[in-house]
């Protein structure tokens, strides 16, 4: 019945072997689906992986995806250090744009370097309020914080869908639910000519290394893994475990509302219902397959970029659904768990069978 | 009469039994023989391979190699419903019982046949009463004592007629006037002719109820006797291949004040499943060791949690160094000079996945520097961490090696290492040699008194009224929440203790 | 108003029947020490092939097909729960992601296409008590099946030997595995009672209460089903309580005009996820009663030995 048994000590190799191994799993399963479509697999990888890749538009478009799945990753990390399951980063990533749209909306017409700034902070206040209010359900009455962040993703969809197609809604525009597009002093300026990418990915570039210096350093990061890894020591060492959950969910909506508020003030430009295809839950797998490592998770941010456009391509081309995407991005994790389950564990010795 | 017939076939034949676990090999070409009605010991220390060798009878583990005869005919025991069809119960160490289910309901869950509660409990009245065993069928697990439950898993066995009863180390938990109870219970079942296999590593128990006895070393058989005629020195010598090590205790020569003190400390649980704390007052001194005794769930680990502050208080309630701190948290209480030693090493004492050195830092970066500006010192902690490894004999591969990867023992002198070099002024401990070999065990032992001697308090809370006795200078009970009057242990014994730990109404008295 | 009364109470009770359906599934899946957070992708998947089936056999063939594919789903779930004791939560998720992306791919063919739904089954004699009659003995079979999946699961879990050993499995796998019970295979068979629960959800908004496929059409009902185990306290009774309150509540945009609201359809439209969480708060607060009722085991990984 039992096909495994616990190893005596963790394969490191296993450790950095599951991600690239969950990712060939995972293209091994999509060529035969590929396959099963009619569409020869290798036309199909390289409509997914290859092609958009071969433009510097496609590049433009890839860092610009990644940045958001990066920034969001690295905050999402922190807590599942500490086993708080943020899983809700979509909807701190709609609030921190909801605020950032806010103080471009209300400062219309109005000159100034501190607007793009403000915004940003607003973006971040909004998403770290938007991760508070679990932090303050789980400290105060015990509230599983997994449901309570996914419930509040659904909330803050509707209040987006409610204010873009009622006050914010754009009045000279048709009937479209979307605000105004961004004045200039509201937007990042565009990096190259001709290409969506823009400032902003500056603010993810940035933010790594303080991410990566924090969990290698700090002892703050020690206690959330500490309190991830046992609970009973953390309380032992006299670490307190509302403050781990406020750390954890507060940074992670606040780096969520960032990438967000980037996402309105960046290639987007504008308040719309679908500002954010997915991120804030693609985000979550970029955090396992990035081993929960900063520079682990630009790796999986880039490949998570990757199976967006790809997608996207896929739609184009071959006539895919986008959600193709969902798809793979689902077995990926169902792979890296599954890999990830061979660290601690191998597969169970057969027996000699005596006579 | 009995001598008259034919020597019957022996109930149970373990021939050449191996069985190999990554890394160890726990049982060794064991051998075994078990004739009916008959009190057989297994006797040996922490880790012998008793416990593996009880579960392939049981047949919740296979063996690797080796037969298994039961009345003279070999036998295939695939698991515990095939070990139960052929007349083998188990009473285990740790109760494998339902704590939401009624007694009753676990009871069902090990029998086969039509689904009748209400038949079942008064089955289950009938043999209670007829072995001297107590139990109310309705009341639900969580709310029954430890000597309790264990009347449960003996009831359970007792109802489907076994042949053959094994008890792992059924006495751990139990007040020396419930072993002579039990031991009446075991004597009554043998005279009907259940063969019982009992499990121990206490020589004198062995030597009162056993007939014969199989020692266990390392996995391996080493020796056989007849307990009652042997010495309590040469079991010893048979388990662990020397006489049995005694700790050496000096009398204190410093000045005797009181560092640690508890004031009317009560406190209401909101676990329907724990105990709660009454009124509890308690002062150790200077180069004392204190021993509170009694059965775990009578408010140990609510009491533990209260002294280290993982469970706060009303500030007023502890003491430390006359200074009210039972308000402050366990890291604050640190730094008062507080140390603790908890029951739970891996997951509690120390992180399983972390290293030596990185749980170094969880108890010592308050002291030690290890902790800078908000940054975390790991190349100090693994220094520190080498030279506990160092100073305190634990065998492990350094620093850098995983506290999952040490045996309970050297861990255990980890921990207790760990907490000694914050240079403590209060010391608690929490079963200090569960679960650990008999030479560290010793060295535990001999290490706590030590302490104490040079100067700092010591508390030491523990089920093993032996270990007690060895190290503590004044002896408390606590039971249901109830801490007695602590008495120097010259003006007591095991008998009066025991009576305490049975229950308050001798302390009303 | 009490004439306006009838057909609000009596769309909440379709309303709520996929939350009835999925949330007992979880229920079981839960009693075994098992928590499955892929409740959202089961229905979804649940949905698309009961749609799928729908089209060729009929609603009866279409909540079967739902069925087998929410068992399905669970699948890959238990094995890499169970058999891999992988992380339940982050499983759960994967299976929830899987589930959306599946159920689009599948469900692109069949985007434009409906069904024809369901008659009401009208019970003859109780239907015309005033009142509760339309209420209750006006609805679709599916919701009288789902009653009797309801007093099944309730009788078999308090009176049955199957029930103890679902609540022994789920309170402790060790003892339940020392004294001679397959915990793995037992909590295989709970989680996927659970997964086949959640596809007939699924397929029921599928091919009765909506009745076509749109993506991502369960809209939050599977976290809704989760929350709502812990609403319960793990009793069924409990349950449907919970599950119809919040049927009421996922309709309220639609009656609210009637009934005098005057808020914008798209915040009366996050009510019942805003509410899930106070109930939630409720329930948590409770400390004592949670801890009674809650699985020991819930969540914890067991690999047997």
């Amino acid at each position: 019945m039992q096909l495994i048994e616990p190893r005596a000590n963790p394969s490191r190799t296993m450790r950095w072997l599951a991600p690239p191994l969950a990712i060939l799993l995972t293209l091994l399963v999509a060529a035969g689906i590929f396959a099963l479509l009619g569409k020869p697999p290798l036309q199909a990888f390289y409509v997914f992986f290859i092609e958009p890749l071969e433009t510097s538009n496609g590049w433009s478009e890839l860092l610009l995806k990644a940045s958001p799945l990066i920034l969001i990753a690295q905050g999402l990390a922190l807590g599942f250090r500490a086993r708080i399951y943020n899983i809700g980063a979509e909807g701190q990533l709609l609030l921190g744009a909801i605020c950032a749209s806010g103080v471009a909306i209300y400062t219309d017409g109005m000159e100034g370097a501190w607007i793009l700034p403000a915004m940003v902070l607003a973006g971040a206040v909004g998403g770290g309020l938007w991760g508070a209010i679990p932090a303050w359900l789980r400290t105060r009455f015990q509230a599983q914080e997994t449901l309570t962040t996914l419930m509040l993703a659904y909330v803050a969809t509707y209040l987006l869908s409610w204010l873009v197609s009622g006050p914010w809604r754009d009045p000279s525009g048709t009937n479209f639910p979307q605000s105004i597009l961004f004045a200039e002093p509201a937007m990042f300026t565009p990096l190259f000519e001709g290409l969506r990418i823009n400032a902003s990915v500056y603010i993810a570039a940035a933010l790594v290394p303080v991410f990566w210096l924090f969990v290698a350093k700090s002892f703050m990061a020690y206690q959330l893994a500490v309190g991830g890894e046992a609970p009973a020591a953390a309380r032992y060492a006299g670490f307190s475990a509302n403050r781990t959950v406020w750390v954890s969910l507060v940074i992670s909506g606040a780096a969520a509302g960032i990438a967000g508020a980037a996402e309105a003030a960046g290639p987007v430009g504008q308040l719309t219902l679908s500002l954010s295809p997915g991120y804030g839950y693609a985000a979550i797998i970029v955090a396992w397959v990035g081993r929960l490592h900063p520079l682990g998770i630009v790796l999986a941010g880039l490949l998570m970029a990757l199976i967006y456009l790809g997608g996207e391509a896929a739609q184009v081309s071959m006539q895919l659904p986008a959600a193709i995407s969902w798809l793979f991005q689902g077995m990926l994790l169902f792979f890296l768990l599954g890999a990830d389950a061979f660290v601690d564990f191998r597969l169970r010795q057969r027996k000699e069978v005596t006579a | 009469m009995t001598s008259s017939r034919p020597d019957p076939a022996p109930r149970l034949e373990l021939l050449h039994i191996s069985k190999r676990y990554p890394g160890v090999l726990a049982n060794d070409d064991v051998s075994l023989l078990v004739r009916p009605g008959e009190i057989h010991a297994v006797l040996g220390e922490n880790g012998a391979g008793k416990s593996t060798l009880m579960k392939i009878i049981y047949g919740a583990v296979q063996a690797d190699q080796g037969e298994i005869l039961w009345n003279g005919r070999q036998v295939q025991i695939g698991n515990p419903a095939a070990a139960r069809q052929l007349g083998i119960g188990m009473v285990f160490q740790h109760f494998q019982l339902f704590e939401t289910l009624s007694v009753v309901e676990n009871i069902a869950l090990a029998l086969e046949g039509k689904f009748d509660l209400r038949a079942l409990a008064s089955r289950v009245r009938e043999v209670s009463a007829k072995y001297g065993l107590p139990l109310e069928p309705e009341r639900l697990v969580h709310s029954l004592s430890v000597g309790e439950r264990q009347r449960v898993e003996i009831v359970r066995c007792l109802l489907q007629n076994p042949q053959l009863l094994i008890l792992d180390e059924p006495t751990s938990v139990l007040t020396p006037q419930a072993v002579r109870s039990l031991f009446a219970t075991l004597r009554q079942l043998a005279s009907e002719g259940v063969s019982i296999l009992y499990i121990s590593h206490k020589l004198h128990e062995i030597q009162e109820l056993c007939e014969r006895a199989t020692v266990m070393q390392g996995g391996r058989v080493t020796g056989e006797a007849d307990p009652r005629q042997e010495s309590t020195a040469s079991l010893a010598r048979m388990m662990i291949g020397r006489e049995l090590p005694v700790c050496s205790a000096t009398p204190y020569e410093g000045e005797r004040i009181p560092v640690l003190e508890l004031r009317g400390l009560s406190y209401a649980n909101d676990d329907p499943f724990g105990a709660s704390l009454h009124e509890i007052d308690l002062i150790v001194d200077r180069g004392e060791v204190v021993g509170i005794a009694g059965i775990s769930g009578n408010g140990q680990a609510e009491l533990l949690a209260a002294l280290s502050g993982e469970v706060p208080s009303a500030a007023s309630c502890v003491l430390i160094d006359g200074q009210a701190v039972g308000h402050l948290h366990a890291g604050e209480r640190r730094d008062r000079g507080l140390a603790f030693v908890p029951e739970e090493r891996l997951g509690r004492g120390a992180v399983p996945a972390m290293s030596l050195a990185q749980n170094f830092t969880l108890t010592a970066h308050r002291q030690r520097e290890l902790r800078r500006h908000g940054l975390i010192n790991l190349a100090g902690a693994r220094q520190w961490a080498a030279r506990c490894i160092e100073r305190f004999d634990v065998r492990c591969a350094g620093p850098q090696a995983a506290a999952r990867s040490l045996s309970g023992g050297n861990l255990q002198k980890f921990i207790v290492g760990r907490e000694i070099m914050q240079a403590p002024k209060v010391m608690i401990v929490a079963q200090p040699t569960w679960g650990v070999d008999v030479g560290a065990a010793a060295f535990l032992r001999q290490t706590l008194l030590d302490l104490a001697r040079s100067g700092v308090a010591v508390l030491v809370i523990s089920e093993e009224l032996e270990e007690l006795f060895e190290i503590c200078d004044r002896i408390a009970v606590l039971a249901a929440g109830r801490l007695s009057l602590p008495v120097p242990k010259e003006d007591t014994d095991a008998e009066k203790i025991g009576l305490l730990m049975a229950g308050t109404q001798q302390q009303a008295a | 108003m009490i004439e306006y009364l009838v057909p609000v109470l009596a769309t909440t009770l379709a309303a709520a029947t996929p939350l009835v359906f999925a949330g007992l599934g979880e229920l079981v899946t839960e009693k075994s020490g098992v928590i499955n957070l892929g409740v959202e992708g089961m229905m979804l998947i649940g949905a698309v092939a009961g749609f799928a089936g729908g089209l060729h056999w009929g609603v009866a063939g279409g909540l079967l097909c739902g069925a087998l594919a929410g068992a399905l789903a669970a699948l890959p779930f238990a094995f890499l729960t169970l058999s891999l004791g992988t992380n339940q939560p982050a499983t759960g998720l994967a299976l929830t992601i899987f589930g959306i992306g599946l159920s689009a791919f599948v469900g692109q063919y069949f985007v434009s296409q409906s069904l024809p739904g369901l008659q009401p089954l009208i019970i003859p004699g109780l239907a015309e008590i005033p009142l509760l009659g339309p209420v209750f003995f006006s609805q679709s079979w599916v919701v009288y099946l789902s009653w009797l999946t309801f007093a099944w699961l309730a009788w078999m879990l308090a009176r049955t030997r199957w029930g103890l050993i679902l609540r022994a499995v789920g309170e402790s796998p060790e003892a339940a595995h020392a004294i001679g019970y397959p915990v793995t295979a037992i909590r295989y068979a709970a989680t996927c009672f659970g997964g086949a629960m959640a596809g007939i959800g699924g397929a029921y908004l599928s091919t009765v209460y909506t009745p076509l496929w749109v993506q991502n059409m369960t809209a939050g009902r599977g976290w809704i089903a989760v929350a709502l185990v812990v609403f319960a306290t793990w009793k069924p009774g409990r349950l449907m309580l919970g599950a119809y309150l919040f049927g009421g509540m996922t309709i309220l945009q639609l009656h609210a005009q009637g009934l005098g609201v005057e808020l914008p359809s798209q915040l009366l439209a996050a009510v019942p996820y805003v509410a899930t969480i106070v109930v939630l708060v409720l329930i948590s607060r409770d400390r004592k009663l949670l801890q009674l009722n809650l699985p020991a085991s819930l969540g914890k990984p067991w690999i047997g030995n």
